[in-house]
């Protein structure tokens, strides 16, 4: 197949994908116009869940903000709150502690391939799979289990601090990470044989749904989605933050710029971030977990302060605007799904349906996080 | 016309591996609980809503600071305290003081976002997450606690 199919508008009708549809994950509709089977063109509409978390993370003090940073995506809240914290602390010249970093940095890498197994099984049920949902929740139970045990709940983990984390790592953690990670590693292998080589599955990505380097570089697209366009950039790499440096793993990136390319990228990705898992757990420093001088109150001083950092869907920032009082003057938060989702419209243009919800699955989207 | 064939022939074989690994699992031990026949423990950090802690008098440990109700971020706690003056023994002479006590702890449970910031900021030890978990409820009312009552019946 060579590229879309561009068709002459002629007699179509409007067909509404959402806002309550199995196929978008959430609330998000889509308003197409339909050529037959062909999308002559795509409209997405957002604002059913927007909670205004831009404005709460102005008219509150820094720390009330933090379960917030949690609510915007469920799937990866490690990731966000992270950003969250790094920024604050850049701001306001907090120091943190090595073994802080690294117990963030193992509990972000955790939460990340927690949130590419749930993409993979509801990736493969918008497909038609259902039975590889179900193996992926299984061993995302066994992520879920080892982070509880730590930080007390299951998806909107608030454990991270300014300066520290609320609660140290403990043994049972520690020998649960390091069986989890063998096991994995044995999923990866059943996943690569389940679903990577069937024939159905490949027929329905391969060379479909295509998403060139100009159009990531076009919309801002970032994470899994650029490096499926073959365009190498990943935060951890490119504007090293936290204790990144100090740990080896690879970026992997695909030149197909097809919903495949998407999914191999974040199939490998677990691999990278089980890597530095490991890595983690044996670099793993004693020491305190938060630092032994600490403002009572958080006054940054006044200035415009940005930190981004990657999370499972992409590069997330934050930037922060300062006027020297406890609470932010602004607070705004860029979002990598909305990037990787406004591309959709011309990207899904001349598509079959069914191909382009494909394409919307390999997206990987999570709504409250384009709503926040 | 090759091709055709051997894309046939791998397509099928690719088939029956998944159908192969499906199978495997049909032998493999059951991963779940029968929910409400069977429960799980819940770990020792499990963060449910908070409860307030007693002291050895059965008292609760709370000296109405206000710590808690200040940094919450969802504004769910609401303290209510009378002033209540008792006699202490100060260098052989009586003296009444007048001390804080307890008399109202709401928590409003609809609103909180379980980010135990309220458990970390009391330095005075009275507050845990309680590990209940079946809450849920058709009333709006019965998600706001009054921990000062569940801590007396706990008691009695």
């Amino acid at each position: 197949m060579s590229g879309p199919i561009r068709i002459q508008p002629g007699e179509t009708f409007t067909l509404n994908v959402g806002p309550q549809h199995p196929a978008t994950h959430g609330v998000l509709r889509v308003k197409m116009e339909m050529d037959g089977e062909y999308i002559v063109k795509a409209e997405t509409v957002l604002g059913y869940i927007h909670r205004m978390h831009e404005l709460m993370g102005e008219n509150r003090p820094y720390p009330k903000v933090l379960p917030n940073l949690s609510r915007l995506d469920y799937l990866g809240a490690m990731g966000y709150t992270h950003g969250h914290v790094l920024a604050v602390e850049r701001a306001a010249g907090i120091e943190v502690p090595e073994r802080a970093e690294y117990i963030r940095v193992i509990t972000v890498e955790l939460n990340r391939v927690a949130s590419h197994l749930f993409w993979f099984g509801a990736f493969v049920m918008d497909l038609g799979g259902f039975t590889p949902l179900m193996y992926a929740l299984q061993d995302r139970e066994h992520i879920l289990d080892a982070l509880e045990g730590i930080t007390g709940s299951r998806l909107t983990y608030c454990y991270f601090r300014f300066g520290g984390l609320c609660n140290d790592i403990d043994d049972e953690f520690i020998a649960r990470t390091r069986a989890l990670i063998p096991r994995m590693r044995k999923s990866l292998k059943k996943y690569e044989a389940l679903v990577t080589g069937n024939i159905i599955f490949r027929k329905r990505l391969e060379e479909i749904g295509p998403i060139s380097p100009e159009m990531c570089r076009k919309y801002g697209a970032t994470g899994p989605v650029a490096r499926g366009s073959g365009i190498d950039f990943d935060i951890r790499k490119n504007e090293p933050y936290s204790v990144y440096p100090e740990f080896d793993f690879d970026v992997p990136v695909y030149h197909e710029c097809d919903s495949m390319a998407r999914y191999k990228v974040r199939m490998d990705e677990m691999e990278q971030s089980l890597r530095i898992i490991e890595q983690g757990l044996d670099k793993l420093p004693d020491g305190p977990i938060m630092p032994k001088r600490k403002p009572k109150l958080i006054k940054p001083p006044k200035g415009d302060y940005y930190q981004a950092v990657e999370t499972a869907r992409g590069s997330f920032g934050i930037r922060l605007v300062s006027d020297g009082t406890k609470n932010a003057y602004r607070f705004k938060l860029r979002s990598p799904t909305y990037s990787n989702m406004s591309l959709f419209d011309e990207a899904c243009e001349g598509m079959m349906i069914m191909d382009a919800l494909a394409l919307m699955g390999s997206l990987d989207l999570v709504i409250p996080e384009i709503d926040r | 016309m090759g091709a055709y064939f051997s894309d046939i022939f791998f397509g099928l074989k690719s088939l029956f591996i998944g159908l192969g690994i499906t199978f495997k699992e049909f032998f493999k031990p059951v991963v779940t609980v029968p929910y409400p026949y069977k429960t799980i423990k819940m770990c020792k950090r499990y963060r449910g809503h908070i409860e307030l802690i007693e002291d050895e008098e059965g008292n609760p440990k709370c000296v109405v600071c206000g710590m808690c109700e200040r940094t919450c971020p969802s504004e769910c706690i609401i303290l209510g305290s009378k002033a209540v003056e008792f006699e202490v023994e100060v260098k052989g002479e009586i003296k009444t003081k007048k001390k804080k006590v307890l008399t109202k702890y709401d928590l409003d449970f609809t609103t909180c976002s379980l980010c135990g910031q309220c458990v970390e900021s009391c330095n005075f030890g009275a507050l845990t997450f309680s590990k209940d978990y079946n809450l849920a409820s058709s009333r709006k009312e019965d998600f706001h606690f009054d921990l000062l009552k569940r801590l007396k019946e706990r008691n009695s």
